[in-house]
């Protein structure tokens, strides 16, 4: 057994990053490029890490599944990224992106993590201007930023709604480089089925090549897995189809405890589920909460007139109108933390006040803006500014401007202009905080093996502000993992090549195979989809937005009954020696059926509220998160046992010796 | 709705390939395209038969995977679009459509719908970056400041999301959109300018080495772009080229 050992290293907070980089051992150049690394997942926490690596000298072997590695999820971000670089002079500054952060995370976070997460954060918006990633910016020519959930401070960075398109193909364009030199080997189209651990040491790992069907062996003297998070557990979410949990569920079964599984980000502002055939959700940008304001109807017959379609919200006086989040939360308003914002909305939904078909949705209304950013245009060039017209005129364009393809997108998808009409939004799942433990040195507690990116558990605690993501990912990528790998692989300059001839590896090889063929010959009378959609609701109606004692035991008992089902009747058509995309959806299935149990299992065990994960048995009066920080101030690190089931939980204690422990309020 | 498909099928790259007939009842108008295709392989795979392969990821636009020519155009009918975002309220209650994969020398199939779109990556590996190293160890972000038509200009350039239609709408399957759409992002900042001229003449090898065509200035690739991209880009990478070209 593995022990805990989070590996912070001493001396006050500001300085520890510092004081471990002086301490930490090197390895020569010359050396270096004797040194084998794999890394899996090129989105920006594993682009940035691979491109950095093979920049520092060593031979990287890159692996995706997608066709190109610029088409990881990471590309999908829209609103920003946060960094603590106080270009508008409003009081930011490390300590208080720190601060936001384990605040926003309810207390659930490592203080050291987070507080080099904050220090690196400046550097990420240098190399990226560096790396030609085209900002927006003032006419003055310098970067613009706006502001996000849960802080009062603007020290985000975007470039308007594709900010993680932009810094994606910035790490890509990084990675390309090294490509050309031959310094990263890219492996597309291939998936990372197990990974081969030899004398305790990770050391390659077995792969997919998703064209071929071929099973290939892979190995290196170290394993970095950056391969995202697992929200996909939930069928819809707003991840990407393809994005699955495998690669670090597959690390988990091999010695690397997941942390905190239940932490998962709800996003307060999606497009609401329009019906059965729906495959995906699709994720509205909380930028968009820095101009809009979320309100109901304040009466029932009133929503009950717009959900029939007889009253157009336009329609309704603004006395009529509740702006809850502004009501609840006057000093944050809007723009409250997501978990908060999100919650929010499920109530006021479950008291019936929804406006859509469904009953579920809630509005997101920029018509204040128009009118604000119209008058300032309209005195900006010496025009009329009490024409009404003119000014909903001018003011439109301005959020066009900033928001444009958002606007398209809605339209495209719900068949409304939101110029006219007010968006329509709903909770979706968005994220997920949990994920692989880690120290320090974002090495698992396999040796040898490190997380990186959404994939690790480290820095957002119980809930994830916004536009800390992007932050993460390449502050691992780029500043974090390339210093502390140095550090281990020290040890390994004199190892040489490893032999993928191994008997471990061709253990590895064969369990896959036997599982590939279990599924293949099957001829089970249910698709791999009937299976997920059925956890995907599972886990929705039992394990998502309010959890309860009862219902997560429930879904616990349910989960490993499907899972069950699933063998045993599950249909993979074609041959798995081909290109299959039937049966890279079934091996995906199969351990989100694994990772759905442990979820529900980490959130009934712990008893208390905090952040993402609501238990409706710990709340406040005002239904407020009720967080227990004398039995639950800890990381709950799950060792693989054979079955969900029987996981054995390892606590690391989180210590606060630089913020006190209070009480979250947005009020 | 009820719908005729014609769907390209093709078992791998070497085996020819044909078009096969498939009904389909009750599609909701409110549909994504790629939600319809779900739906008519999970009914392919209840009666055992092989699902239509296709890419697709993110599904809201973004990832550049889904491709498809549909009736003939690359992400069919709508504008502004991928195909994860066309609704089967673009089309009609009866109607029939055509699905192709993508077509160009360039793009091989690899299945059904899926091509093998590496050459865009090739091409980026030849000169697609700045020439900076990961360290960190840059220039304040805030000190060299940047006019801001050109950063729009660089930004607008560079949301191209490589998804190969520019290649698919153009009778010569050229590629010049998207390699004139990095080209122009660099060239327009100060950080890539350095390099501007090696980056372009590499680039520009390498396309021509992958098989795409040449550009005659139809302009298809321009409406088909799901982005927006403008033509204006390929104007600027030929003026690029040609300058770089004369300085030797």
């Amino acid at each position: 057994m593995a022990t805990l050992d989070s590996k912070i290293p001493e001396g006050s907070l500001a300085d520890k990053w510092t004081n471990h980089k002086n301490k930490i051992h090197l390895v020569n150049p010359a050396n270096k490029r004797n040194i084998d690394i794999i890394v899996v997942g090129t989105g920006l926490a594993g682009g940035s890490a691979a491109a950095t690596l093979a920049e520092l000298g060593y031979n990287v072997k890159a692996f995706c599944f997608q066709d190109s590695p610029r088409r990881a999820h990471s590309i999908a971000a829209q609103g920003g990224i946060n960094a603590a670089k106080n270009y508008q002079g409003d009081g930011d500054s490390n300590y208080r992106l720190f601060y936001d952060t384990v605040k926003g995370g309810d207390y659930r976070s490592r203080e050291s993590n987070v507080y080099r997460l904050a220090e690196v954060s400046a550097n990420i918006i240098d190399q990226c201007v560096a790396q030609g990633v085209p900002f927006a910016r003032e006419y003055g020519g310098l970067l613009d930023n706006r502001s996000f959930g849960g802080v009062l401070v603007s020290r985000t960075f975007y470039a308007k709604g594709q900010t993680g398109q932009q810094l994606l193909l910035g790490a890509y364009s990084a990675m390309n480089r090294q490509i050309g030199r031959g310094k990263i080997k890219m492996y597309n189209r291939h998936e990372m089925l197990d990974l081969v651990v030899v004398d305790g040491k990770a050391r390659g790992i077995i792969a997919r090549n998703l064209v071929t069907g071929e099973i290939e062996r892979h190995s290196a003297h170290a394993v970095v897995i950056g391969s995202g998070g697992y929200a996909n557990v939930f069928y819809l979410s707003t991840n990407a189809m393809g994005s699955n949990a495998t690669a670090a569920w597959k690390i988990h079964k091999k010695g690397a405890y997941f942390a905190n599984p239940c932490y998962t980000q709800i996003h307060p502002t999606c497009i609401p589920v329009s019906g059965e055939h729906q495959s995906k959700l699709t994720l509205m940008s909380e930028s968009l909460r820095n101009d809009g304001r979320i309100w109901v109807p304040k009466n029932l017959e009133d929503a009950k007139s717009i959900r029939e379609g007889k009253l157009n919200p336009t329609e309704l006086a603004e006395k009529d109108r509740d702006y809850y989040l502004e009501r609840r939360y006057p000093s944050y308003g809007n723009l409250v933390p997501r978990d908060v914002a999100s919650r929010a909305a499920k109530e006021r939904c479950d008291a019936g006040f929804g406006v859509n078909k469904t009953g579920e949705a809630v509005y997101l209304d920029f018509a204040t803006s128009f009118v604000r950013y119209g008058k300032e245009q309209a005195r900006i060039r010496h025009l009329d500014e009490n024409d009404t017209k003119l000014v909903e005129k001018l003011g439109k364009e301005v959020i066009e401007n900033k928001y444009g393809n958002l606007f398209q997108m809605y339209e495209k998808i719900v068949d409304q202009n939101p110029y006219e009409t007010p968006m329509m939004i709903y909770p979706a799942v968005h994220y997920t905080m949990g994920g692989i433990w880690v120290d320090y040195n974002l090495m698992t507690t396999v040796e040898g093996c490190y997380a990186i990116g959404e994939a690790n558990f480290s820095d957002h605690g119980a809930n994830r502000l916004g536009a800390s993501a992007l932050m993460q990912g390449l502050a691992d990528g780029y500043f974090v993992l390339p210093y502390t790998i140095g550090n281990y692989l020290a040890n390994d300059i004199r190892t040489g090549p490893i032999s993928t001839n191994l008997p471990e590896f061709a253990a590895a090889e064969n369990l896959v195979k036997s599982q590939i063929e279990h599924l293949s010959n099957n001829k089970g009378t249910k698709t791999v989809d009937y299976f997920h959609k059925k956890l995907g609701k599972i886990m929705w109606d039992k394990v998502g937005m309010a959890r309860n004692a009862e219902r997560l035991n429930e879904a616990i008992v349910e989960i490993a009954a499907l899972r069950e089902a699933f063998y045993k009747d599950v249909k993979v058509p074609g041959n798995p020696n081909s290109f299959n995309q039937e049966l890279e959806k079934a091996l995906r299935v199969a351990d989100f059926l694994e990772l759905g149990e442990l979820f529900a299992k980490d959130a009934l065990h712990r008893n208390e509220s905090c952040g993402g994960h609501y238990r409706e048995e710990y709340q406040t009066e005002d239904g407020e998160a009720l967080r227990d920080d004398e039995n639950f101030a800890y990381v709950a690190a799950w060792e693989y046992k054979g079955k969900p089931s029987e996981a054995i939980l390892h606590k690391e204690e989180l210590h606060f010796e630089n913020i006190k422990l209070v009480t979250r309020s947005y009020k | 709705m009820n719908l005729t498909l014609k769907i390209w099928r093709q078992a791998d790259a070497k085996t020819k390939g044909k078009i096969v007939t498939y009904k389909i009842d009750d599609v909701s108008p409110d549909m994504s395209f790629l939600d319809m295709i779900d739906m008519l392989n999970e009914q392919l795979n209840n009666k055992g038969e092989d699902p239509v392969a296709f890419d697709h990821d993110c599904r809201e636009g973004i990832c550049g995977s889904c491709s498809l020519q549909i009736n003939g155009e690359p992400h069919g009918p709508d504008t502004g679009i991928t195909t994860c975002q066309l609704h089967m309220r673009m089309f009609k209650d009866g109607d029939t459509i055509f699905i192709e994969p993508f077509r160009a020398k360039a793009f091989p199939v690899i299945k059904d719908l899926v091509v093998d779109r590496s050459a865009f990556d090739r091409i980026q590996h030849a000169g697609g970056f700045i020439s900076i190293n990961t360290s960190g160890n840059t220039v304040d972000a805030n000190a060299i400041p940047i006019n801001k038509h050109n950063a729009d200009m660089a930004f607008d350039a560079a949301t191209c999301i490589g998804c190969g239609a520019c290649v698919a709408a153009c009778k010569n399957a050229s590629a010049m959109l998207f390699v004139s759409a990095k080209v122009s992002q660099f060239a327009l900042l100060p950080q890539g300018r350095i390099e501007a001229a090696d980056r372009v003449l590499n680039m520009v090898r390498q396309m021509d080495d992958e098989g795409f065509g040449n550009c005659t200035n139809t302009g298809a690739c321009e409406i088909e772009c799901p982005k927006g991209i403008s033509l204006e880009n390929i104007a600027r990478m030929n003026r690029e080229y040609l300058s770089a070209s004369l300085k030797g």
